[in-house]
């Protein structure tokens, strides 16, 4: 990317080299809410409908990885992802896959908390109906999640919001490669060390546009659960 | 004991029956037994235990001491009866979808559900509401889908917690009615209620509970006009205290 | 409830399990598209900053075919990146950190590649009177003298170790003698100029990277030329005795590509408003 032109002339004249940095962020970071969303949609569903010794500190400890500081874990994948590390014979590091997997891990905790407080409020309300009407395992968490699926698809994209905003992560498994692993919060970061002010400040706002859109929406999603189920 | 496989869940007796909350009894030593027939209608005060006694004769509460039986048997699924809650929740869906779910719970086929469905909405009289979601109906409207939803199983016992406790007097009266028409179609309802207006209409048997006991149990005239025990007439009078 | 534990932790296996296999597939994919013609390249952020690499790699892909990934950091942690065997080449520009790199085996070779010079930057209005000084030695020593602000990278660079050797030949013990007045960020060469310019500091940078940077405010070059402000590049190949990984044809070939005389000349070729950045000098048995 030329250094000195603004974001958003470069955004207008379809700067390929902008498009592309936009492109891999909304990949990596839509992969990792969806990845996320399997392994945490399940967990917090487990958790919020067993009883198991420990349950609480289980609860405590998904609420507290909630907040789990980015650049730790990308300290903790790339030391994993090393060729001198235990993974290193995947050779992933510094590759668009490695910050998939360090977001997956920073988002987890955020949808699998997000989801057993919704499973577990739902199920509070539900239970006596269910038992009242005989309604079998399988049919309960099927009902849960669906009745929940406003509530969920809002903790997906708190999820992907998370992902969206991070750089502390992505940018020490990545390596902030051009052209291969260089997203919008890192190239603001290079920018930034760069001088080129401005550009980053214009990253930034296509950044910010991003995350609003994704709020809205989730805005939007919430109030069509209101309106279609009550 | 073996698994219910009679036609009924009639009579529902209960022996001796304690339930313990922690400390609190809440029930003591309920020795009842339900027959066929006309409405059972529990009353007493608040706190009384109406609404355990309910859950326990549903199955959805265990005895801490003493047993139930259904029809002789002292494990029963509760496919041949129904129970509605005093609030009842009704599910994130449309009044059909409730009704729906219900059918499907009860094993009805697919493809008979909807026919279902629409014949249940006329029975509660709320036909033409069946796309509206289901949360965002009226109280009474609500009462009458839970309802709608306990028939879907076509019970042989329909036990309601206060179903007319926060409905105005028109709510009141269309729900009496269903509880009437309900009965005479052959389903034995047990139900608690603090109106006693309302148990005097509806009743065949009253069953006055305080404090966790029965206190008595009479054909609804007899215990209207002469109460035999003392705390009957006091409860009548509006004396009795928790 | 154990129906429903049983299933859940069923479906939550299939979902690790389907959650790794994408990843790897992420992985494969993009591995196997890059894998034809590419290497990792660890080299310093002051390199990346003067946009050197923006306008060599382009050329050295057209010329080789080779896509070179630079993971820019600073010399000490390129190093070190070399030595976990995650970058198949090391390009720095601190030869004591690259020789002990050599020593420990974990390079069998190192090529000088070029130069380009530091430079002292500082406010206009120059509190420590160092302005068109010959002798950064002197210069360095007026400062401390005068307490001036002086912003050092404190990250294990090659620019701040060339910082902490002109502090020495200075006649300054810099770790006993500092004070409130030098500033150790622990960040890059763009950072540090960028927290020079909003302090009107002093700071030493290399010339790429100033004659590059967007933010000068009210600083200026103050002292250049002093052939103790030269910094000498040199290129190694990781040793792939000690890492297998190690993509050694395609990273000596991008090696022999620097050096060559081609090469030499395009890297001769880059300029910054009109500013030659960097010397070609692999040629020099000395650098």
């Amino acid at each position: 990317m030329p250094d000195h032109t603004s974001a958003f002339h470069l955004l207008l004249t379809g700067d390929p080299a902008l498009f592309s940095i936009v492109g891999l962020s909304l990949a990596i970071t839509l992969t990792a809410a969806v990845v996320a969303s399997f392994i945490g949609m399940p967990l917090g569903a487990l958790v919020a409908l067993t009883r198991f010794r420990g349950r609480q500190f289980v609860i405590v400890v998904m609420n507290a990885l909630m907040g789990l500081p980015p650049v730790i874990v990308g300290l903790a994948v790339y030391l994993s992802l090393s060729r001198s590390g235990p993974l290193g014979s995947w050779g992933l590091l510094f590759t668009p896959s490695a910050m998939v997997i360090a977001q997956t891990i920073l988002v987890t905790p955020i949808i699998a908390a997000l989801t057993r407080q919704t499973i577990e409020d739902l199920w509070l309300e539900y239970r006596d109906e269910f038992s009242a009407m005989h309604v079998g395992a399988f049919r309960r968490i099927a009902t849960l999640l669906w009745d929940g699926r406003f509530s969920l698809v809002t903790a997906l994209l708190a999820g992907f919001g998370r992902a969206a905003a991070e750089v502390g992560s992505i940018i020490i498994v990545g390596g902030n490669i051009e052209g291969f692993t260089r997203t919008m919060t890192t190239a603001i970061a290079l920018e930034t060390s760069k001088g080129n002010l401005s550009l980053a400040v214009g990253l930034g706002v296509i950044l910010m546009g991003i995350v609003v859109l994704v709020s809205a929406f989730a805005w939007g999603v919430r109030r069509a659960g209101e309106r279609f189920a009550g | 004991m073996s698994a219910n496989t009679d036609n009924s869940d009639l009579p529902i007796e209960f022996s001796g029956v304690d339930i313990d909350v922690g400390e609190l009894k809440v029930l003591r030593q309920i020795s009842i037994s339900i027959e066929p027939g006309a409405p059972t209608v529990l009353i007493g005060p608040n706190g009384s235990g109406k609404t355990t006694f309910l859950r326990v004769a549903m199955g959805l509460t265990a005895p801490s001491k003493g047993r139930v039986m259904w029809c002789g048997h002292s494990q029963s699924p509760p496919v041949r009866r129904a129970i509605v809650f005093q609030r009842p929740v009704m599910l994130r869906r449309s009044a059909f979808g409730n009704l729906h779910y219900a059918l499907a719970s009860a094993g009805v086929p697919r493809s008979a559900r909807r026919r279902r469905a629409n014949e249940l909405l006329s029975l509660v009289d709320l036909a033409g509401l069946g796309d509206r979601p289901a949360r965002r109906l009226s109280g009474g409207e609500q009462q009458r889908l839970a309802i709608a939803r306990a028939l879907a199983r076509e019970p042989h016992v329909l036990l309601l917690d206060e179903p007319t406790a926060s409905l105005d007097p028109a709510a009141t009266k269309s729900i009496e009615e269903l509880v009437r028409s309900v009965s005479a179609s052959g389903v034995k309802v047990v139900m608690a209620t603090h109106d006693l207006g309302e148990a005097r209409r509806l009743a065949g048997d009253i069953v006055l509970l305080h404090r966790g006991t029965i206190v008595e149990r009479a054909a609804v005239d007899q215990f209207f006009n002469s109460p035999a025990t003392k705390e009957a007439q006091a409860f009548l009078a509006g004396e009795l205290l928790l | 409830m154990t129906e429903m534990a049983i299933s859940r932790f069923r479906r939550t296996f299939r979902a690790r399990a389907l959650a790794l296999l994408i990843a790897a597939t992420i992985g494969a994919v993009s591995n196997a598209a890059a894998a034809d013609r590419s290497i990792v390249v660890a080299s310093t952020t002051s390199t990346q900053d003067s946009g050197f690499f923006d306008y060599i790699l382009p050329i050295v892909k057209e010329r080789t075919g080779i896509t070179v990934k630079v993971i820019a950091q600073g010399t000490g942690q390129a190093l070190d990146t070399g030595r976990r065997g995650d970058a198949d080449v090391v390009f720095v520009h601190a030869k004591a950190a690259e020789l002990q790199f050599l020593a420990e085996g974990e390079a069998l070779k190192r090529y000088p590649v070029m130069y380009n010079d530091f430079v002292l930057i500082g406010p206009k209005a120059d509190p420590a009177g160092v302005k068109g000084l010959k002798d950064i030695r002197q210069a360095l020593a007026s400062i401390k003298d005068k307490k001036a602000a002086f912003i050092s990278r404190g990250d294990r660079s090659g620019t701040h170790m060339a910082e902490l050797a002109l502090w020495k030949d200075s006649g300054v013990d810099i770790e006993q003698t500092k004070g409130p007045w030098y500033e150790s960020i622990g960040q890059g060469m763009g950072a540090a100029l960028n927290v020079a310019s909003a302090s009107e500091a002093y700071v030493l940078s290399d010339r790429a990277t100033w004659v590059n940077f967007r933010n000068k405010g009210d600083l200026e070059i103050l002292v250049e030329h002093d052939k103790r402000l030269f910094n000498q590049y040199g290129i190694m190949l990781v040793n792939p005795e000690k890492h297998p990984t190690v993509k050694k044809i395609l990273g000596q070939e991008f090696i022999d590509y620097l050096i060559s005389p081609v090469g030499q000349q395009d890297i001769a070729h880059y300029k910054v408003d009109g500013q030659q950045l960097f010397y070609p000098d692999a040629n020099d048995p000395n650098a």
